[in-house]
């Protein structure tokens, strides 16, 4: 039995790029290709102290771009190898056109984003206009809360995306500076535990297995571009089913349970706010606060936004009186993105609740307990208007 | 040692050099005799080959689904990024022969295809920092001046004059006014390559080169002289000899560059005059019927001269003096 201090022992202080870049050390993966800028983030100069110093035998292709970053990894995972890269913004924007062609060779690669707004104008804080813009392109998405969920989410993740069921690449998303450059205590399991969680990658019709010559890539038109499509939402739909078991796999080896969403005091909460992202430690802040003041407010995280869980979302959210969701992205013209979905995942509730849609946070502007206390405070009042945009922390 | 005919002739009895019959190609292509030349050689030498091709005509002709012109394995990606693929292939064997689970004896052959689009243009980039890196990969241009796949649009590639799509000669402009960039030039920039061009013309040439090229520790480009019958507007029977008047009239010499030192392969008395090449083929018509044709022309022909008296001294002057070791 592990006590608490030597837990708390085996803490140690570390910003959610080392920690995920750890992560990267720990499932030690066959090549990682990368570029520094556009921007990129210390993951990959972390990662590349640990090739340098030996720690992991990784080959290291440090590309001139992060077009090429994907294109090598394409060319690495088609080969057979487990193969990783890490982005963020601009940088997963110039990746976007192989970011599509990965999901659809169905090539197993996890990538830690490091969600910073997109330009122009160019910015570098945290919002989520750059993953949310990869949203169709075919890929898994988890966010994570804290440095901790960064470093187990994308452990987590190899799992996911090299299940048979699956195949399909991994996003592990953290908030940029947020968690990339802040420090939290977290927790790094074992090299042996990790490594026998991922275990070993197995490949699926390898380039470099020459006396079984395949053809990567081959034009598609209308005659079977549609059924392969098809079979891409079958993959996505294998990853909402699989995605449990492997939760539950994770528990038992780490102890620590992930879902596609977590309820915060949700039960007999009137009003809930979903969101992605770190935004969710500021909202169980509030909730507490706001609880103590004897108001019935609680919080629906999501882990996983592609699959997106409808059908648990509108488990935790049908019958409540309000609905608050929180988005730190906009969809110009249209509804926020997590907001459109948790709408529409709404439909069919047998109860709707009164919604409202909140944007925060664009361009790392900071959320206050104060600004979700007033989202919080709408929505008690009975003052949501599901059709109207509304904002926190912006000067009108 | 170079590879004897008889040794090829034997190689093409096997008719299975990676490329296949039944690819939809246009007849006269010069596009697949490159990629024959190439993988022919790569197979005679022991080596197994795996293949990349950027978006253009030899991908999408190729790899029709569920049809393959493949025998070995072959990835497209995008147009602009064969390099960076192939360059994470190589990387993938060398790492998962680290971790033995590839042997260490296996002789991969990485070949790179990309037509003058997707290597002078877009994908330059990508070629750059593939070269620059030191991935031990064969690129091969399949140079046939123009965006061919999509109806013969002008590229970095296109000779002035040429009549494209996007650079048509009207009547005030006489078509494309820039002179052809010279790739060979970019690539043996990075130094640590070796570089050279080739023609369908010159099998014996190219076959020695392909050789070089594959043994050379590090990357390797060849630029091939890939004539497009369907644009220059030439019979399909006339892909080689297109691609002979272009040796023969010094518009593509022929030579390499290993490590800085350049090396001239085909040193003729006399070359033809450039007007012949250019006359061979439909695609100059609309500008030799022009009244400044000649002056255009007179143009090519000094550049042509100038870039040959160029290319001689760079012999001398680079001769035994590699400039990486």
């Amino acid at each position: 039995m592990v006590t608490v201090a030597e837990k708390m022992r085996a803490k140690q202080a570390l910003t959610g790029a080392e920690a995920v870049a750890h992560a990267m050390r720990q499932i030690e993966p066959h090549v990682v290709a990368a570029y520094p800028i556009t921007p990129q983030t210390p993951i990959v100069e972390y990662f590349a102290q640990f090739v340098a110093d030996g720690l992991v035998k990784t080959e290291m292709i440090p590309v001139e771009s992060e077009h090429s970053a994907m294109s090598a990894v394409v060319g690495a995972a088609a080969s057979g190898a487990r193969a990783m890269t890490a982005t963020s913004a601009n940088g997963l924007a110039l990746m976007h056109e192989v970011v599509y062609i990965t999901a659809s060779m169905r090539l197993p690669v996890v990538m830690p984003v490091v969600n910073r707004a997109l330009s122009g104008p160019i910015n570098i804080h945290c919002d989520h206009s750059d993953s949310m813009a990869e949203r169709d392109s075919g890929w898994i998405q988890l966010y994570a809360e804290n440095n901790q969920e960064a470093y187990e989410l994308t452990i987590l993740a190899v799992r996911l995306a090299e299940s048979e069921e699956v195949r399909l690449p991994v996003m592990v998303c953290l908030d940029g500076f947020i968690l990339s450059h802040g420090v939290e205590p977290l927790e790094i399991y074992p090299d042996d535990q990790v490594k026998n969680f991922v275990g070993e990658v197995k490949p699926y019709y390898p380039l470099l297995d020459t006396s079984h010559p395949v053809t990567y890539g081959p034009i598609d038109l209308y005659d079977y571009y549609f059924e392969h499509k098809r079979q891409q939402i079958e993959g996505m739909k294998g990853a909402k089913r699989l995605f449990p078991a492997i939760a539950q796999e994770f528990e038992k080896a780490f102890g620590k349970r992930y879902d596609f969403v977590e309820r915060y005091r949700t039960d007999d909460a009137d009003c809930v706010i979903v969101a992605l992202g770190s935004t969710n430690s500021t909202i169980k802040y509030a909730v507490d606060w706001m609880r103590e003041e004897g108001q019935k407010v609680g919080l629906l995280k999501l882990w996983t936004f592609r699959p997106f869980p409808k059908e648990e979302i509108r488990k935790a959210l049908d019958g409540k009186k309000a609905v608050v969701v929180l988005d730190r992205a906009a969809s110009f013209g249209a509804e926020a993105p997590l907001y459109e979905a948790v709408k529409s995942s709404l439909y069919n509730a047998a109860h709707r609740p009164a919604m409202g849609s909140y944007i925060y946070g664009l361009g790392g502007r900071d959320i206050r307990p104060e600004d979700i206390r007033k989202a919080a405070d709408d929505a008690l009042k009975g003052e949501l208007n599901a059709d109207e945009q509304m904002y926190l922390g912006l000067r009108e | 040692m170079p590879i004897t005919m008889k040794e090829l002739a034997l190689e093409f009895d096997k008719k299975n050099p990676g490329i296949t019959q039944g690819h939809r190609l246009c007849p006269g292509c010069g596009a697949p005799i490159t990629a024959k030349f190439v993988l022919m050689v790569a197979k005679h030498l022991g080596y197994d080959p795996l293949v990349g091709v950027a978006t253009g005509c030899l991908e999408v002709s190729t790899t029709i689904y569920p049809y393959t012109a493949w025998s070995i394995p072959y990835i497209h990606n995008a147009f602009e990024n064969i390099s960076a693929t192939v360059s994470g292939v190589e990387t993938a064997s060398r790492a998962l022969k680290k971790w033995g689970k590839i042997p260490q004896d296996k002789r991969h052959a990485f070949i790179a295809f990309g037509g003058d689009g997707g290597t002078y243009d877009i994908g330059l980039q990508s070629l750059s920092g593939a070269v620059e890196r030191g991935h031990n990969f064969l690129y091969v241009l399949y140079d046939n001046e123009g965006y061919m796949n999509t109806g013969n649009q002008r590229s970095g590639s296109t000779p002035p004059g040429a009549q494209t799509t996007t650079a048509p000669v009207g009547k005030v402009i006489p078509g494309k006014p820039q002179l052809k960039k010279n790739i060979v030039e970019i690539i043996a920039a990075h130094e640590n390559v070796y570089a050279a061009t080739v023609s369908l013309s010159d099998p014996v040439d190219f076959f020695n080169k392909v050789e070089k090229g594959l043994n050379f520790q590090g990357p390797a480009f060849l630029a091939a002289m890939s004539p497009c019958v369907r644009f220059w507007r030439v019979p399909e029977s006339d892909t080689v000899k297109i691609a002979r008047l272009a040796v023969e009239s010094n518009y593509w010499p022929l030579y390499e560059v290993e490590k800085g030192v350049y090396r001239v392969t085909r040193k003729p008395k006399s070359f033809k005059p450039v007007e012949e090449f250019l006359k061979s083929q439909g695609r100059f018509r609309p500008l030799l019927s022009r009244p400044d044709a000649d002056k255009i022309v007179g143009e090519l022909q000094a550049y042509v001269d100038a870039r040959w008296e160029r290319l001689l001294a760079l012999e001398e002057a680079t001769k035994d003096k590699p400039i990486r070791k």
